[in-house]
């Protein structure tokens, strides 16, 4: 551990601060309605979007017709992409001719950019067209980031509306996410991504006569337009195989540091939307405070565990310490220009929330700094956690924390003034619980058949580690992997596509039921009893539900994998 | 249900149009007449050909070039399709190791590679970029300390003075920008057209 590298993991966390009251003040805005500076340019589009689609923007949604309008975008958006990627052969853009995505693939990537994970089984450099990319994949970065953030609006409105009916139109609040908050910022930072050095045209691949003679061909492509909303979304599907590792995805330390605060902007910014529209800004800073206290706590540990390198190094005069003229450390599987504190810092970023983008090989890292992705994703991406669906997993706790809270005094647990009643807390109690039953179903399921087991491609408990990590990721919706594991087969694409579609859906619609059924409750004033959610204590009890609830579930799996494995580091053991 | 899927139907029409076609176009039109060369690759060309990109990693294996880190990245065996083989800085294919860090294969490699290095430079430690693979196995560049420890070699293959190598290394490392941000560290491609550029 060095000095800069606690300098840079500071100043990045100072900028997470400092967004997210004015980036939530602007969100706010967007989707109370009212105008904005864009509005100028914006509204005459937004207009037209509705009367194509026949949307009245002022009519409002129940909670089940805005269910069942998030599930048929989501399921319009499934099936065109199959056929998107299915036909890509006999369609434009795609001068390296590649073949058209077999079926189980093109299921599993269908699933994966509709539920907003961007697992990627295949290899998009060697498998997907310019036009299935940027037309497909993409489009699904924004629309899946915006269905996210739609619903959290949606849960929002549950808090802060009394007595009504309606909880927003989703169509509207779909519109809006795209054109005044994605669309906006990814025109700009994607020229400033150009400028620092990302690709964008859609020429063929460069053939290229290395100094030396060799021949290398050089993979090119619309990658900076793709690339702002796979971080700004948390959606985390890279142009390339090595995703943000590529020098092309990620060619500078400045792109680095723009793409993890894309990553956690509009997480940490909905926090601030969330306390503005429940009218106290202190509410929605209690609830940064707890997500941030655990995404400091994860850095600290991916960081100091990295930093140490790896001891089966040691007997080989490997020079492993930090210096002025290295960053040392555990180096396999990251970049120069990153170092170690920035790989640690991508890593526990990415996986806070529910990005997925990787500047560092997961797979390679040391036992315990693995465990942080694999434990931020257990918790149920809810430290910012994806965009939307980060806050709204995070107010599900929230409920249980304060039910907890009631039962210990004895008191109707109520939140914000709204009762907190049997139908809210078994509705939250089930979204948490279908983590849990899928993490652990699927990979149990893995672990004993030889078709899950062909996956593996390390030895001993780091393969275990590969498969739970793989059905954590699909069902936590982030989509970064242990890499080594061979996931483009029927086998695995089938089980990681319907862990991305439970963990995503299953999850959506009793949240949706609490929304609709807050949103009927009066608000009950504040009393002398009743227990302050701005307070210190609020964010202590609810970082304990979480690790109690989200985390000690899968206490006995983490032991099998990581746990083991640091064992048989400690005894020089290797597999 | 169709009161839900029409809706459904167009929005998924006219977000594609916007941000899957409209958008993407549009950035690469500005950014081909604003930022070409960016735009293209950042490609280095050499006597009117393409030499490779300032971006991207390529393989050296010539005791007159300075090495980059080991790559980890594989073609298709042309002998056998269902195959692959080893093609370090395969730029259409780009992948890290992903071994685990208990992997015997890791172990070994690394030790292998130690010993060998160790020869070139005995009694200095092994600076390890130098033996560990890079997350995209196309990393351009090594650290400060992994260029100098090969300053030995590079100069005694091309009959230099290790002092003028060693000059050449210091005046090719980019810091970190600003003083803060990433980590210092030597692009190995540009290091070597500066090298040729010496003559020898």
């Amino acid at each position: 551990m060095t000095f800069n590298g606690w300098l840079q993991i500071a100043l990045f966390s100072v900028l997470v601060i400092l967004l997210t009251r004015p980036f939530g003040g602007y969100m706010t805005r967007v989707f109370n309605g009212e105008r904005t500076f864009l509005s100028p340019v914006l509204r005459p589009l937004e207009r037209a979007i509705y009367w194509l689609c026949g949307v009245d923007e002022k009519s409002e949604q129940h909670w089940v017709s805005y269910a069942i309008a998030t599930l048929a975008f989501s399921f319009v958006g499934f099936v065109v992409l199959y056929g998107l990627q299915r036909l890509q052969a006999m369609l434009p853009l795609n001068p390296q001719g590649q073949a058209a995505v077999g079926p189980d693939l093109a299921f599993n990537t269908s699933v994966s950019f509709v539920t907003n994970t961007n697992w990627q089984s295949y290899v998009p450099e060697q498998t997907m067209s310019y036009l299935t990319q940027m037309a497909g994949l993409a489009v699904h970065n924004f629309v899946s980031a915006a269905t996210g953030i739609a619903l959290a609006i949606a849960l929002i409105r549950g808090f802060a509306r009394r007595s009504a009916q309606g909880i927003g139109n989703f169509w509207v609040d779909l519109t809006r996410s795209v054109l005044y908050v994605l669309l906006p910022i990814s025109v700009v930072v994607a020229l400033f991504f150009v400028w620092q050095g990302m690709p964008q045209n859609f020429s063929a691949y460069t053939d290229a006569t290395t100094l030396e003679g060799g021949k290398q061909l050089i993979a090119q492509g619309p990658v900076a337009s793709q690339e702002v909303i796979k971080l700004l979304g948390t959606n985390g599907g890279g142009f390339f195989n090595a995703n943000s590792a590529h020098p092309f995805e990620n060619p500078t330390a400045l792109t680095n540091f723009i793409e993890m605060l894309l990553i956690i902007s509009i997480g940490a910014g909905l926090t601030n939307v969330f306390g503005r529209m429940v009218g106290n800004q202190r509410q929605g800073w209690a609830i940064f405070a707890a997500m941030f206290l655990l995404f400091l706590a994860g850095t600290a540990i991916a960081y100091a565990v990295e930093s140490h390198g790896n001891p089966a190094f040691a007997a080989f005069h490997v020079d492993q310490s930090a210096g002025d003229l290295q960053s040392g450390g555990n180096m396999e599987g990251k970049e120069v220009r990153f170092g170690i504190a920035n790989s640690a810092l991508f890593t526990t970023v990415t996986t806070d929330t529910s990005c997925g983008a990787v500047n560092t090989m997961h797979d390679s890292l040391l036992p315990l700094a693995g465990a942080v992705p694999m434990v931020n994703m257990m918790l149920g991406e809810i430290i910012f956690g994806g965009v939307g669906s980060g806050l709204y997993g995070m107010l599900l706790f929230v409920i249980v924390a304060m039910f907890i809270a009631g039962l210990m005094v004895g008191r109707t647990p109520e939140y914000l003034g709204k009762k907190l009643e049997a139908k809210e807390v078994k509705m939250a109690m089930l979204a948490i619980l279908i983590l849990p039953i899928s993490v652990l179903g699927f990979t149990a399921l893995a672990a004993v058949v030889p078709a899950g087991l062909a996956g593996i491609s390390n030895a001993g408990p780091h393969g275990f580690s590969e498969m739970l990590y793989a059905y954590d990721s699909a069902t936590a919706n982030n989509g970064s992997a242990f890499a080594g594991l061979s996931a483009n087969t029927p086998f695995w694409n089938t089980t990681l596509g319907l862990a991305m579609f439970i963990g995503r859906f299953l999850v959506i619609v009793p949240m949706l039921a609490v929304a609709g059924s807050l949103a009927r409750k009066k608000i009950v004033p504040a009393s002398l009893g009743t227990f302050p959610t701005t307070s210190p204590l609020f964010v202590g009890l609810v970082i304990g539900v979480i690790l109690i609830t989200g985390g000690l579930i899968y206490f006995p799996a983490v032991s099998l994998g990581p746990v083991v494995e640091q064992f048989a580091l400690q005894q020089g053991t290797l597999y | 249900m169709m009161k839900h899927l029409r809706p459904a139907i167009l929005m998924i029409v006219i977000m594609t149009v916007i941000t899957g076609l409209a958008y993407p176009m549009a950035i690469t039109g500005i950014a081909q007449m604003v930022f070409p060369h960016q735009a293209n690759g950042s490609l280095i060309q050499r006597n009117g050909k393409v030499i490779g990109s300032a971006l991207i990693g390529q393989n050296f294996a010539s005791d007159k070039y300075f090495h980059g880190r080991p790559s980890a990245t594989t073609e298709t065996d042309p002998k056998d399709p269902s195959k692959t083989i080893p093609v370090p800085y395969a730029a259409d294919n780009s992948t890290g190791s992903n071994l685990g860090p208990t992997a015997k294969a890791l172990v070994d490699r690394v030790k292998g590679d130690a010993a060998t290095l160790a020869a070139q430079n005995p009694g200095t430690p092994v600076p390890v970029d130098l033996v560990t693979s890079s997350a995209s196995g196309l990393d351009p560049d090594i650290t400060p300390a992994g260029a100098l420890f090969q300053v030995p070699r590079v100069a005694k293959a091309r009959g230099l003075a290790e002092e003028r190598v060693r000059q050449l290394v210091q005046s090719q490392i980019t810091d970190r920008l600003a003083g803060v941000l990433g980590e210092p560290h030597v692009n190995v491609l540009e290091l070597n057209l500066a090298l040729d550029a010496l003559g020898h």
